[in-house]
């Protein structure tokens, strides 16, 4: 990347997410757990009952993928984001649960961008598309949990300079609206 | 009559498969590259950098572009002296299945649009035939992501309507889609025709090379005026702004009825995947 990239590492501590704005470019290192719409809904219920989830939700990132199966030796297929918005019915709850950062692509809606308002965090958009690199940033891979659903099943990754950009901050701010004005000359009513 | 094996199709398009899902076409990285140096948005330029390279390594490593290896759209042109040894479209099928197993792409193709079962194999192909001239089969394949096809709209417009109307349609189509499909885009728009017709003119404008305008002067200039205004929308990379939301804008038109002006935009995402080969 060509501007210069503020490296962070996870667990993420609220103060860390904080700090950043939307259009900042990120490297993000240490473990990430994917989960597309199904693990979702089945997260949720676990946090609704009461229970654990698979992983340690305090301070984590999650990323919004389903990989290609990987080519051998690889750990990983091509590994690109997918459409956020998706993901928005369920995500109030996890922020509250203490999820701290999110990985995907697109724009979130007013209750996700509420909740990482009140809660601190941050939703970082990865290059949708960019699948190869991508894959390439991730030196270890664990099925953690729901194996059955196949490439939605929750992976444990380890990660290396993953490149992001902040697309929603903790402070309200949204790349997709804010930073698109300085380039548009026509608005269409 | 010329005679060709069900068997050389199968292979062709397992080939074509893995060819089209690891290798950019040589004009889109071209025009990503061109994009860069033309790029004043930070992020956008970085996201820029980020695809290219990302292409760079798709193509050494022989992995796919991206994870969504897509729907497989087969544009046959068969010569109407072609006669096949067997079934056409279960070759075509096989050879999806042989190169999304051997290529390790992902089958992202459900049986049924409400049980949702995936057929584990991303078969069926999307297959439009078309019988022309000849003794040789013209085969492209484009593999087709959802976030892009699903941004995709037609639009039944009045005759009244006219060049404006498609205009403004077109503008208000990738506005609307916003980062979704990926961009930056490469926009097919079909002109004409019937509702069908135009959906499929829309999605063939996609594969046209980039830096083809269309023949007919007056197409060629609405091609360069719609990429402009689209480009002033600030959407830009990923959506995050800039001045590069399109790389691209093709128009394919059919006469029509004199009651009907259908409009159907096709968008393609940055990871504008076709390969071609003649057999
Ligand atoms: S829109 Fe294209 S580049 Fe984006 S995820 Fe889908 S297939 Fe990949």
């Amino acid at each position: 990347m060509g501007s210069n990239p503020i490296k962070l590492t996870t667990p993420l501590s609220e103060e860390d997410v904080r700090a950043l704005r939307i259009g900042d470019s990120v490297k993000l290192s240490g473990v990430i757990y994917t989960a597309r719409d199904a693990a979702h809904s089945r997260l949720v219920e676990l946090l609704e009952a009461g229970r654990e989830l698979p992983f340690p939700v305090e301070g984590a990132a999650l990323y919004y993928v389903g990989p290609c199966p990987a080519k051998p030796p690889r750990v990983i297929g091509s590994a690109g984001p997918t459409t956020s918005y998706r993901m928005d019915p369920y995500t109030p709850p996890l922020l509250a649960a203490g999820l701290r950062a999110m990985i995907g692509k697109g724009k979130r809606g007013p209750a996700v961008r509420e909740s990482m308002q009140e809660h601190g965090a941050v939703y970082f958009a990865a290059v949708g598309g960019a699948a190869a690199l991508i894959a390439r940033c991730v030196k270890e891979l664990e099925i953690i949990a729901y194996e059955d659903l196949g490439t939605e099943a929750v992976r444990r990754l380890v990660v290396e300079d993953f490149p992001l950009i902040v697309a929603n901050d903790a402070h309200g701010g949204d790349a997709y609206l804010e930073n698109r004005k300085p380039y548009q000359s026509l608005v269409l009513d | 009559m010329r005679e060709v094996s069900t068997e050389l199709v199968t292979r062709t398009v397992r080939d074509l498969c893995l060819e089209a899902n690891y290798r950019l076409p040589p004009d889109v990285e071209r025009a990503l590259a061109e994009a860069r140096t033309r790029e004043t948005s930070p992020a956008g330029r970085d996201i820029l950098d980020v695809i290219c390279e990302n292409a760079r390594i798709a193509r050494d490593e022989e992995v796919p572009l991206c994870q969504d290896t897509g729907f497989t759209v087969v544009w046959a042109a068969v010569g109407r002296e072609v006669h096949f040894d067997g079934d056409f479209k279960a070759a075509v099928d096989e050879g999806v299945r042989q190169g999304y197993r051997e290529g390790y792409l992902r089958k992202s193709i459900v049986e049924d649009p409400f049980r949702r079962k995936n057929t584990g194999d991303n078969t069926p192909a999307a297959i439009h035939f078309m019988l022309v001239e000849g003794d040789r089969v013209d085969l492209l394949i484009e593999p087709k992501g959802g976030g892009c096809e699903n941004m995709s709209r037609i639009a039944m417009l009045k005759p009244a309507d006219g060049v404006e109307g498609a205009r403004e349609f077109i503008l208000r189509t990738i506005d609307e889609a916003g980062p979704n499909p990926c961009p930056p885009t490469i926009v097919g728009v079909g002109v004409g025709g019937t509702f069908e017709l135009a959906a499929l003119l829309a999605k063939h404008a996609t594969v046209r090379p980039v830096g083809e305008y269309h023949p007919d002067p007056f197409y060629a200039e609405l091609e360069r005026n719609c990429l402009e205004e689209i480009n002033q929308l600030g959407i830009g990379p990923q959506g995050l702004g800039g001045r590069t939301t399109a790389l691209w804008l093709a128009i394919e038109t059919h006469p029509c009825h004199i009651a009907s002006l259908p409009v159907a935009v096709n968008v393609q995402c940055h990871s504008a995947r076709w390969k071609r080969a003649v057999i």
